[in-house]
């Protein structure tokens, strides 16, 4: 097949890897989305298999590598519970990263296959263009591993931090900087393997010390980083189908980082250099453990919402933890059958992922026409007779609007206090992840249901 | 005088960046986590550079220093372009409208 002509069908598959993101603009159209990207991989691995046009015995393994993996995805694909997909995610990320690394190795050992000069005297650009894609690469490897590793619960999902950390990483940047430089200049076999390695322990440093619940940020930087690994290597290989796709998916995870540290009203840096919840947290805790809070059972809570004309669920990670949306689905049913609106409210930030809490309404069926983002329900608290919390704490803190000493201070947050009673499900008084004592446990009209949020809800269920 | 063709290719670049920003704007918020998937999924079109290292032997040998991590990175590719789309599909199957009351 002619150069030329693979690079048109490059750019159409390319064109539809567009139309696939631009599909997920409404639910409707987003399943046809998915069909063009899978189109679109289709005639970029069929044109590079006729572009090489090297139909030998290494032809079929190839074919049976690419079985072996595809099946491995499928199968996981299948088998994994949507609670599951923040470290789904990140684990994916971790593989583009990985393979953007051996795709750059492979590069550098045999530069004459992808025709980028010879062994020791490749083309400046091309070198650039795989020191680049090899680095941010094994940045997106390990980093992705280590956010793995903490959504998991394999690592403690507190924040790591050391003395000198952020000089640590300073250096560590700046070596990748000047080792790159001096690959070009000697094309140095070493400095290339000091290079990859120098970006997996960079990666590995920038995400222990990031805590927890800023795991939508991390997730979402980690994506982006995929892309201008994916876009590097594109560059290398000139190839447009890999270019247009890494700079869409770096923008993506780019806008995505910078929604969710929006709904933290945090700066990128800010959640990056770390720590947020081990600096702050002898802050909020003090003197204010003794106040009294008002606690009930399922039967109250049935009791409130049976006589509620309109009720609003907040839900959290608390819900996802608890695997608690189906039960919750079903107490909404009931609900449904009394006469009662119900609608659900979901802050950018709930989960640990971006529209984490989305996917698993829609997993217990729940119709997405129901499902509101923070501005479009605000209002609706004031004139709601119920809010049912659950696994959501931050969130709903009013202090982020009172209190300017506090830490959370201006995060926007759902105005729960505004409804005439607050039902919060949670396991113990304890602060969430920011170490913030949350003022709507100590309301008039806050009763807080003690229990794990799967029980809670269907022991309301029961009580209706 | 040309242009060099890195020139094109960095247009492409940029251009596709600002596509980026504008289509992904558009994403309605619900569906923000079957973007990652998708995104994912997408980004291991990197199969096309693994898929040339991993042919990129002479000489009738299979397996050479610069071929086994070509195939290496087939694998990881794979699993992610199979199980990228497909989780994304699995997920959207489960966005569903308010049935109409009968």
């Amino acid at each position: 097949m002619s150069a030329n002509f693979s690079a048109i069908l490059y750019l159409i598959s390319g064109i539809l890897f567009i139309l696939a993101l631009r599909g997920l603009s409404s639910p409707e159209t987003s399943r046809q989305g998915n069909l063009f990207g899978i189109i679109g991989m289709v005639i970029a691995i069929s044109v590079t298999f006729l572009s090489v046009g090297n139909f030998t015995s290494g032809f079929v393994y190839v074919l049976i590598f690419l079985a072996i993996g595809g099946s491995v995805g499928a199968f996981i694909a299948y088998k994994i519970p949507m609670t599951a997909m923040p470290e789904l995610v990140a684990g994916f990320h971790s593989l583009v990263g990985l393979a953007a690394v051996f795709v750059a190795i492979s590069a550098f050992i045999n530069p004459e296959a992808f025709g980028l000069g010879t062994p020791g005297n490749i083309k400046l650009a091309s070198l650039i263009e795989m020191a680049i894609g090899a680095a941010v690469g094994a940045i997106t490897f390990s980093g992705s591993v280590i956010a793995f590793l903490k959504l998991q619960g394999i690592m403690s999902g507190a924040p790591i931090t050391f003395k000198g950390q952020h000089a640590l990483n300073a250096i560590i940047l700046i070596s990748i900087i000047v080792l790159t430089f001096y690959l070009c200049s000697t094309q140095s076999s070493n400095l290339f393997w000091i290079l990859i390695a120098v970006s997996f322990l960079i990666g590995f440093l920038i995400i222990i010390p990031i805590g927890g619940a800023d795991m939508p940020v991390v997730i979402s930087m980690l994506n982006s980083y995929s892309g201008w690994a994916a876009a590097g290597i594109g560059f290398t290989l000139e190839n447009t189908a890999l270019i247009i796709t890494g700079a869409l998916v770096g923008s993506s995870g780019a806008i995505l980082s910078y929604i969710m540290c929006k709904g933290m009203n945090r700066s990128f840096f800010n959640v990056i250099l770390g720590g947020f919840g081990a600096t702050e947290q002898s802050v909020g805790n003090k003197s204010k453990e003794q106040r009294p809070v008002k606690s009930g059972n399922a039967d109250d809570a049935a009791f409130l919402m049976k006589n509620a004309s309109s009720v609003i669920i907040v839900p959290g990670y608390g819900m996802a933890v608890a695997q608690a949306q189906h039960a919750l689905r079903e107490m909404v049913d009931t609900l449904k059958k009394n006469d009662i609106k119900v609608s659900y409210a979901i802050h950018p930030v709930a989960g640990r992922m971006p529209g984490h809490m989305n996917v698993l309404l829609a997993e217990a069926n729940v119709p997405y026409d129901e499902v509101f983002e923070l501005e479009e329900i605000n209002n609706d608290f004031a004139n709601a007779d119920v809010a049912f919390v659950i696994g959501a704490n931050d969130v709903t803190n009013p202090v982020a609007k009172t209190d300017p000493q506090s830490p959370i201070y201006g995060m926007p947050v759902l105005d729960v206090e505004k409804c005439k009673s607050v039902l919060f499900v949670k396991r113990s008084l304890s602060p969430g992840y920011a170490g913030i004592d949350n003022d709507l446990f100590y309301k008039e009209n806050t009763l807080m249901l003690f229990a794990d949020a799967k029980k809670m809800t269907e022991d309301i269920t029961k009580n209706l | 005088m040309e242009i060099d063709p890195f020139i094109f290719r960095l247009s492409i670049f940029i251009l596709s960046i600002f596509i980026g920003y504008y289509v992904v704007w558009s994403v309605t918020p619900s569906l923000h986590t079957p973007l990652m998937s998708v995104t994912n999924a997408i980004s291991s079109v990197i199969i096309v550079g693994a898929i040339i290292a991993a042919l990129s032997s002479n000489d009738g040998v299979i397996f050479s220093s610069s071929s086994i991590f070509g195939f290496l990175a087939i694998i990881l590719a794979a699993v992610n372009i199979f199980g990228g789309f497909l989780v994304t599909q699995r997920m959207l199957a489960m966005y569903k409208k308010k049935k109409k009351e009968k």
